[in-house]
């Protein structure tokens, strides 16, 4: 900021200087698939929650495995960051009660059950063509009504965990102002329904669901962007790192991509083609929901890079 | 239980980086890395200009984002001194403690773990000084128990003005500079 | 002509000892010569001295395992005190540096293509004698040249002289610090030496004159320079450049290039004028002081003003600073001196300014130095030279005084007069980037019949050579003893402290091996240098055994400064200080030094400034891994504003051309308000173009290449080299 400020630093670390960039694109990838997945947990979990299992084409079927899918892809990403590979196991002869890292780790291990419970409920064909026991447990599911419910309370449950600490990990973090906001698990949260919502509908094979969830989307975009609202008035109201934090995504490097892809086309221009959409102005078309899942997606890198980048500063010889 | 700190005076230091090469050396860091750097700031017109030349590397804080983040405990708080270390076979370089330093003092190791400055408590323990401090030209560099009032750490902070890095950061650091 | 110098002083005494020389039988030899190291288990510890510089601090070196581990201070050392500086602890590099000269090289195509076979140390001496041989008998033995730099250059020295050539130079005389002892000689009788005989710790008030000390790592004066700051000692920088020291400094005072003798001249009138001098001391030991009093006086910080751009009262107060501390205030002689081509005449200013002050010999000025001199080796007498050394015809240069002037010798290489110089012998000093005028230098390689390079890594000048021998860096070899003259007299020794990776061989058994070929055997009776060691310092009652165990030996402390008992000796003509010199107005120069205006840069030109960063040596360190590794490339500092009017950023790279349209390699910009305008600056020793040093090629831009012009110092043969200008290229 100040011009006749030089600061020199004979430091070169790799990934550390000049800034900081040691996540790179495993770590939005797994945000986002995970904030993704954490949504369809929760929409899953509500379907079974009001009974919408009962339906023969609920989405609530087909979700938890596409889940199990794309959380795995998740995993492998971040298994990928992992710079100590071997080591990996050390995660689970261990609790740390501080870090949000660590109860991701065992929230992930929790989230693979509740996905297999849904799956369960009624296992897809090809399952049960090679596991026959599979309709057997499926059928004592469904004997129970209120083990289904629990296990849609539990998907949900979990879900919101597991979206939240994607942002959590990030808003711990208080060396990277721009991460450092309580309301980042908000968003990712919502931005992680919204993805969501946009991607079930995209696959619906059930008309209400399908319906449902476009106008649910436009609520999350919405609430998503108002969540983003709050945090740059949070960020912009508190001290000068967290400013120039702000000012990053607002007017500085990351601000084309900011805005024309998170803002606009991840935001603004499917909310229009929905909010058109379900007032039956136009048709349903992929073009939202696919703009929505990817202006997700880059909203994780946005956040992940400029968060690296934004930095306190040496601000004693002012 | 003493609480090891650094107190470096940045009137004597010329940045020389000396205290890099005896760390490089010492602990057999690999080309490229830094565990410990120079900083050098400088403000004003040309020819009225202040500058100050500090050496800098983990500040051992008192309130650590880089243990409390770690997923295995790998990144933690020595026994003895407050020391910050990394159990390089718990870690599993995930990177978030990297990312959890206000001061970006840590980097990955090219074997996987997170490492950073460890104050040479190998040396420390057999009642060495850190080779940063051992081999500065200038003596701009000082070891000791901050807890200690009687330390030669202490007693410079009592006499001196000094300053830390981030204070805002809110993570307490144990190394001071002098002005 | 000249006064009797200490050196020359010493040189007499030391041909006496040779003279003398009925004790070589006596002498043992010690240990077994090839000792290995790579065998030992457990951590070694041993003494030996540093080669990162010439300073020679003492080291241990930690030798784990047999795998070298550090390199620490001798805390025994009073050089080091246990401390070394970035260079010295970066020294194991030099060992692992994997771009060294591995083995015994000769030229296969043409001089500087850098096509090489690898020969045998037998074929490499063989070919090398030869030739020799045949330069004697052609031309004469004076037709060999040895250009050597550093203690390692002694036993090839030792080859020559036993050879018969008289000429034997470095470019530490005529590029770097010879103006100074000559204009310290001419005032004081006596140089400044090396190391500099400031007393920096005791000192109250330091000015230093573009001296830029904490970039310039000599570790005892930065050692001591720290304890002045934490003293509160009052600092006064003299610089275009804001350095590491003016950061330090009390008053710092931008001043523009090539002016300082201005400043220096007004100061002085300020100090007499107000009548700030050490009164007792100038009548007790000055001479001349009517006459100097009678022509500085003019010099009003006014006129100062229009020369300096400094303000008049910052030069008034900073005189009455010095002079309220005096005899305590240092007025530093600085060591690379080669400036504008006055640089004897404005070190004699600087001289004289101490002068005034009653530093000389005085505690917190310059002390008196000790040597724990050791006897020389007892060799038969050298055969008598039947030639002058022609670094410098008729005394060309009436005060270039104890060293040959390199470019003297580069010069008659060129030319053949006064008569032919036909081979180089090089050691360790890489004259590509040490000498101005890279085009004089090739010229005269081009003319040599024989040019030998030893060198511990391919160089630039060893890209040149017909044979390169490459030589076990310092940790891996004996050396002469170092007995530096000192606060204390001590003598030091090198040792080896790990094997040698290859095929690299020390100096000593180069010089020997090289010798007999040439049959100057009998100049070397000893078998090994462990030999020569243990004799020398039998004649001085101690061992090669006790030396090695602990790496010094210390003499008793002897009183260092006038006030504790030394008795004030001026080796000039008039045994006086000479406030005005006679011996220069005999030879036609300006008895008091006068100020005069040198060329300024033309519109759109900048001159180019050079000096040294904390963690390179010459252009001899920037392969070293561990030293690259912190500083691979320099930059060039730009000041801020004229970088804006340029278009130009931090991290930019530019190319530089010079005025005789020499363009440089790309080199990054430092957009700072630490510089001038009228001026930028870059680290020494960079830009190098050895193909065989790839960690080294193009990094960074060299400044030498860029000093195609020089002014010859007319006192003394120094070459001026802050006399270029240069413009930016900005496509890169």
């Amino acid at each position: 900021m100040n011009e006749l400020l030089e600061i020199t630093t004979t430091r070169n670390n790799p990934h550390v200087d000049p800034s900081m960039g040691m996540w790179e694109w495993q770590i939005p990838v797994y945000l986002f698939l995970g904030g993704m997945v954490a949504g369809m947990m929760i929409i899953a979990g509500y379907f079974l929650f009001t009974g919408r299992h009962k339906e023969k084409n609920c989405s609530c079927f087909f979700i938890p495995i596409v889940s199990f899918v794309l959380l795995s892809l998740g995993m492998f990403a971040l298994f990928l960051d992992l710079a100590h590979k071997l080591y990996v196991w050390r995660l689970y002869t261990t609790i740390q009660f501080s870090s949000p890292m660590s109860w991701g780790a065992w929230i992930l291990i929790l989230v693979y059950p509740a996905l297999i419970a849904n799956i369960l409920i009624k296992p897809a064909k090809w399952m049960t063509n090679r596991i026959p026991i599979l309709t057997e447990y499926s059928k004592k599911i469904n004997e129970h009504p209120f083990l289904v419910k629990n296990i849609g309370i539990a998907n949900m449950i979990l879900g919101m965990m597991l979206g939240a600490y994607t942002g959590v990990l990030l808003s711990t973090l208080g060396s990277r102002p721009l991460w450092n906001t309580s309301l980042l698990w908000v968003l990712f949260l919502v931005s992680g329904l919204s993805a969501a919502a946009a991607f079930v509908h995209l696959f619906a094979k059930n008309k209400y669901e399908s319906e449902l969830l476009a106008k649910a989307d436009n609520g999350f975009l919405v609430i998503e962007l108002f969540v983003f609202v709050m945090i740059f008035l949070g960020l912009l109201s508190s001290a000068r790192p967290h400013i120039e934090a702000a000012h990053l995504l607002l007017s500085g490097a990351y601000a084309p991509v900011f805005w024309v892809f998170v803002i606009g086309i991840g935001i603004i221009v499917p909310l229009i083609i929905q909010l058109l959409a379900v007032n039956h102005k136009v048709s349903h078309t992929a073009i939202a929901p696919i703009l929505v899942i990817v202006g997700g997606l880059i909203l994780r890198f946005v956040i992940v890079s400029a968060g690296q980048f934004s930095h306190w500063f040496n601000a004693h010889l002012h | 239980m003493p609480r090891y700190g650094m107190v470096i005076d940045t009137r004597k230091c010329v940045g020389c980086q000396d205290c890099v090469i005896a760390c490089k050396t010492e602990n057999n860091i690999p080309e490229g890395y830094n565990r410990d750097w120079i900083v050098t700031e400088s403000h004003g017109k040309f020819p009225d200009i202040q500058m100050e030349i500090r050496t800098e590397r983990c500040n051992h804080c008192s309130e650590t984002p880089c243990v409390s983040c770690c997923p295995t405990g790998a990144s933690h708080i020595h026994d003895v001194g407050g020391v910050v270390l990394v159990t390089h076979e718990m870690c599993i370089g995930c990177k978030a403690c990297v990312e959890a330093c206000p001061y970006d003092a840590r980097y990955i190791h090219p074997d996987g773990y997170a490492d950073k400055c460890t104050f040479c408590v190998h040396r420390v323990e057999k009642g060495e000084k850190p080779a940063c401090v051992s081999v500065c030209p200038t003596y701009c560099m000082h070891f000791g128990d901050l807890d200690d009032p009687n330390s030669e750490v202490s007693k410079l902070l009592q006499s001196r003005k000094w300053h830390v890095n981030l204070p805002d950061a809110g993570t307490k650091p144990n190394i001071f500079y002098l002005v | 002509m000249n006064s009797l110098s200490r050196r020359k002083f010493l040189k007499i005494s030391g041909a006496t000892v040779v003279t003398a020389a009925a004790l070589a039988g006596s002498a043992k030899t010690i240990v077994n010569a090839a000792e290995s190291f790579s065998k030992k288990k457990g951590l070694e510890i041993i003494p030996s001295y540093c080669d990162l510089c010439f300073w020679k601090c003492g080291l241990l070196a930690y030798v784990k395992d047999g795998e070298l581990w550090k390199v620490e201070g001798n805390p025994k050392d009073p050089l080091s005190n246990g401390r070394l500086c970035p260079r010295g602890t970066g020294g194991v590099g030099a060992h692992t540096d994997k771009e060294r000269l591995k083995s015994p090289l000769i030229r296969k195509s043409e001089r500087g293509e850098e096509k090489w076979v690898e020969v045998t140390w037998n074929e490499a001496f063989d070919y090398i004698a030869e030739k020799m041989n045949k330069l004697k008998i052609n031309y004469g033995p004076e037709s060999m040249a040895l250009f050597s730099h550093g203690i390692g250059g002694s036993f090839f020295k030792h080859m020559m002289r036993a050879y018969g050539s008289p000429n034997e130079t470095a470019p530490s005389f005529a590029q770097c610090r010879g103006p100074r002892e000559v204009g310290f000689e001419l005032t004081f009788g006596d140089v400044v030496g090396s190391p500099e005989r400031t007393d920096i710790e005791n000192a109250k008030c330091i000015v230093l004159i573009g001296s830029h000390l904490g970039e310039n790592m000599h570790n005892t004066q930065v050692q001591e320079f720290s304890k002045a700051v934490e003293n509160h000692a009052s600092i006064i920088v003299v610089d275009p450049r804001f350095s590491v020291a003016a950061s330090k400094a009390k008053y710092y005072l931008p001043i523009k290039p090539g002016t300082d003798i201005a400043l220096l001249l007004a100061w002085m009138s300020v100090i007499v004028n107000e009548k700030l001098y050490d009164v007792d001391y100038i009548s007790k030991y000055g001479t001349g002081y009517e006459q100097f009093t009678a022509e500085v006086s003019q010099y009003t910080p006014e006129w100062a003003y229009i020369e300096t751009g400094i303000d008049p009262e910052v030069i008034r107060e900073t005189a009455r600073e010095m002079a309220r501390y005096k005899p305590a205030t240092l007025v530093h002689p600085g060591r690379h001196a080669t400036w504008y081509g006055d640089d004897a005449q404005r070190s004699r200013a600087i001289a004289l300014l101490n002068a005034l002050l009653g530093s000389w010999g005085r505690k917190g000025g310059f002390y008196v130095p000790y040597s724990y001199s050791i006897p020389k080796y007892p060799y038969a007498p050298y055969p008598e030279l039947k030639k002058e050394p022609l670094d410098n015809p008729n005394g060309k240069y009436p005060f270039a005084t104890g060293e040959q002037i390199s470019t003297g010798i580069r010069e008659a290489t060129i030319t053949g007069k006064p008569y032919p110089i036909k081979g180089w012998f090089i050691y360790a000093t890489n004259l590509i980037q040490a000498l101005p005028n890279r085009e004089e230098t090739i010229k005269a390689i081009q003319n040599l019949d024989l040019m030998v390079v030893v060198d511990v890594i391919p160089s630039e000048i060893a890209g040149w050579a017909d044979v390169v021998l490459p030589e076990s860096v310092y940790l891996e070899r004996y050396d002469d003893l170092n007995a530096s003259p000192f606060r204390e007299g001590f003598v030091g020794i090198r040792q080896p402290v790990i094997d040698a990776p290859n095929d690299q061989k020390p100096n000593w058994w180069m010089a020997k091996k090289l010798g007999e070929k040439l049959g100057l055997g009998a100049y070397f009776p000893w078998k090994n240098v462990e030999e020569y060691l243990d004799t020398r310092l039998k004649l001085k009652g101690h061992s090669l055994e006790e030396l090695k165990k602990e790496g010094i030996i210390k003499g008793e402390s002897q009183p260092i400064f006038f006030e504790d008992g030394v008795e004030p000796e001026f080796l000039t003509p008039s045994g006086k200080i000479e406030f005005y010199s006679n011996q220069l107005a005999d030879a036609g120069f300006d008895p008091i030094p006068r100020f005069t205006k040198h060329p300024e840069p033309p519109s759109g030109y900048f001159r180019l400034l050079f000096g040294r960063a904390p963690v390179h040596t010459f252009s001899k360190t920037q392969s070293n891994p561990l030293l690259r590794d912190l500083f691979s490339e320099n930059e060039l500092w730009v000041n801020a504003d004229l970088a804006e009017r340029y278009g130009l950023k931090s991290g930019d790279k530019i190319k530089l051309k010079n005025q005789d349209g020499v363009v440089s390699d790309p080199i990054k910009v430092k957009a700072t308000e630490r510089i001038r305008q009228d001026c930028v600056y870059m680290v020494h020793g960079f830009g190098q173009k050895s193909r065989q040093l790839r960690s080294t090629y193009k990094k960074g831009a060299s400044d030498a290449e860029l000093v195609t012009q020089y002014k010859t110092d007319p006192l003394m043969g120094g070459t001026g080299m802050s006399v270029n200008f240069v413009t930016f290229e900005m496509e890169v």
